[in-house]
């Protein structure tokens, strides 16, 4: 009795395993074919170039396909570099991991509204800037008593986790602000569109991106006083000898004016234009 | 070894690290409180003879086991907060600690019931019935009988709960409390970037200074309150 189940029990493994590994040569043998043909339309080697994937405007994923400016520089800068658009292979770039990413060879180049800062510099590279944001507000479509920082005394005040635009407006502007911080802006415009705070804070593109949304637009919209300056960067490790063509490209892109055109494109509707005392940047000379 | 010593010591002379560890604590102190008697009046309703209560407490812990934490805090944030407009306090950090305190006590009072049922598996089925023959109702025989014994026995399940509460304290930074070690965290990683190894190790340490004493004395103590038969 006892061998007669165990008997049984081997013969179901056996033929688990088989169906298993029938599955699996199916598999391989579809999955090598289909990546043979990618290889040879393609021709070359890829860049991976890491972007954000949840902010609308700038880098944003829309089911396969990723649309912003922060992409749009990417692109025209990969065009430039001898990379077509299907030799791009986009990595997502959360801001906490920009540095190991970089620093670890996993990304060529990193698109993510990354400021350049001091000391970003001693870990990483920048080339660029590309563009020069600055802290602004957002708020509802039909509030004129909020003109600028200033004015939040006594309002609700929303921002995203470790940053501290918020706290900036806090030490600066109006001692008298509640703060709320939440992990992503989708979570502040939520919170604002409810009514539940007043205002978000945070770079001004990121803003304009937020209300170009369908689901924002004609809701929110930016102030448009900007009170500092992000200079948004490329950024590439330190041993990247991809500096000077980064800068080359992103002047060409700012010369033939498709650099205004993508800003246009990915800020319609919202009335954003950007600060135009600090834009469009000039590269600055390469370490 | 100097240069990380010297990193240390920055990122402490810039942040408050130790104040944000003790917000987690606090977090972790009320939370807790709060989860144990949620869960002790669950495991009740659970052991209890009537059965709408039975399946009351059996959904309760289905439903909160099996929602993510973060979905919790967001919820009560963005849902309870947000569109309701229900306010735990005037003020926004202690309205936001007080919502991450309630999420986090209803999410864990779902683990805190099954460890309090599982310590009451450990009282043998003549106790309880002893207790009925001498004339207890369900709750004094609870109360007086079978809650002491079961206490003692589910000691070390608690004490994994407690240790998994401290360490999902952090979610709270869903819930807006932003002074406490995660978002902290993600702060230097933003304006520090350049220190990352100290920073990871800063809060690695801290948790595991934090984690390994609780883990030390709930084994201590479920072997000295054992009921031993």
């Amino acid at each position: 009795m006892r061998t007669r189940t165990r008997t049984g029990g081997l013969v179901a493994l056996a033929a688990t395993a088989a169906l298993a590994l029938s599955a699996c040569g199916g598999d391989d043998s579809s999955g090598g074919s289909t990546e043979g043909g990618g290889t040879a339309s393609g021709g070359g080697e890829k860049i991976t170039i890491g972007i954000k994937f949840d902010q609308p405007g700038l880098g944003f994923k829309e089911g396969d396909t990723y649309t912003g400016f922060d992409t749009d520089v990417a692109r025209y800068v990969a065009e430039k570099l001898g990379y077509s658009e299907d030799q791009i292979e986009w990595t997502e770039a959360p801001s906490a991991q920009r540095e190991t990413l970089l620093s670890t060879d996993q990304v060529d180049m990193i698109f993510a509204t990354y400021s350049i800062t001091d000391k970003r510099k001693e870990t990483v590279a920048f080339a660029g800037p590309y563009f020069v944001a600055g802290q602004d507000l957002l708020v509802a479509e039909d509030n004129t008593d909020i003109q600028g920082p200033e004015d939040l005394e006594g309002k609700n005040l929303c921002s995203v986790t470790g940053s501290t635009s918020a706290q900036r407006i806090k030490d600066e502007y109006a001692a008298g602000v509640q703060l709320l911080e939440q992990p992503g802006y989708a979570e502040c415009v939520t919170a604002l569109l409810s009514g539940q705070v007043d205002a978000v804070t945070t770079d001004d593109i990121i803003l304009a991106g937020l209300a170009a949304q369908p689901a924002n637009k004609g809701k929110v919209k930016v102030v448009g006083a900007p009170f500092s300056t992000e200079r948004y960067g490329v950024g590439i490790s330190q041993s990247s000898d991809k500096c000077e063509d980064i800068n080359t490209a992103i002047t060409e892109m700012i010369e033939d004016g498709s650099w205004e055109e993508a800003i246009t494109a990915n800020t319609e509707g919202t009335g954003y234009t950007p600060n135009s005392s600090e834009n469009p940047p000039t590269p600055d000379a390469c370490a | 070894m100097g240069d990380y010593l010297s990193q240390f010591l920055r990122l402490f002379e810039s942040y408050d690290v130790l104040g944000a560890f003790w917000v987690n604590i606090q977090l972790t102190f009320w939370a807790a409180i709060l989860a144990l008697v949620i869960g002790t009046v669950l495991a009740l309703m659970r052991i209890s003879p009537i059965p709408s209560l039975q399946w009351a407490g059996a959904t309760y812990v289905t439903l909160f086991r099996n929602t993510p934490l973060t979905i919790i805090m967001v919820f009560l944030t963005l849902g309870v907060w947000g569109q309701l407009k229900i306010q735990l306090a005037d003020d926004f950090p202690s309205n936001f600690f007080r919502f991450a305190v309630l999420g986090l006590a209803v999410y864990h009072a779902a683990f805190v019931c099954e460890a309090i049922r599982s310590g009451v598996n450990t009282v043998p089925l003549g106790q309880a019935e002893a207790a009925r023959a001498i004339g207890l109702s369900f709750l004094p025989a609870a109360r007086i009988v079978i809650l002491p014994q079961a206490f003692r026995g589910s000691v070390a399940p608690l004490g994994n709960v407690l240790i998994a509460l401290i360490k999902n304290s952090t979610v709270a930074a869903a819930a807006g409390v932003a002074t406490e070690t995660s978002s902290l965290m993600k702060t230097m990683i933003e304006f520090d970037s350049d220190v990352i190894i100290a920073i990871f190790l800063t809060f690695a340490i801290g948790y595991v200074i934090l984690v390994i004493p609780v883990g030390l004395a709930t084994t201590t103590l479920s072997r000295r309150l054992a009921v031993k038969r």
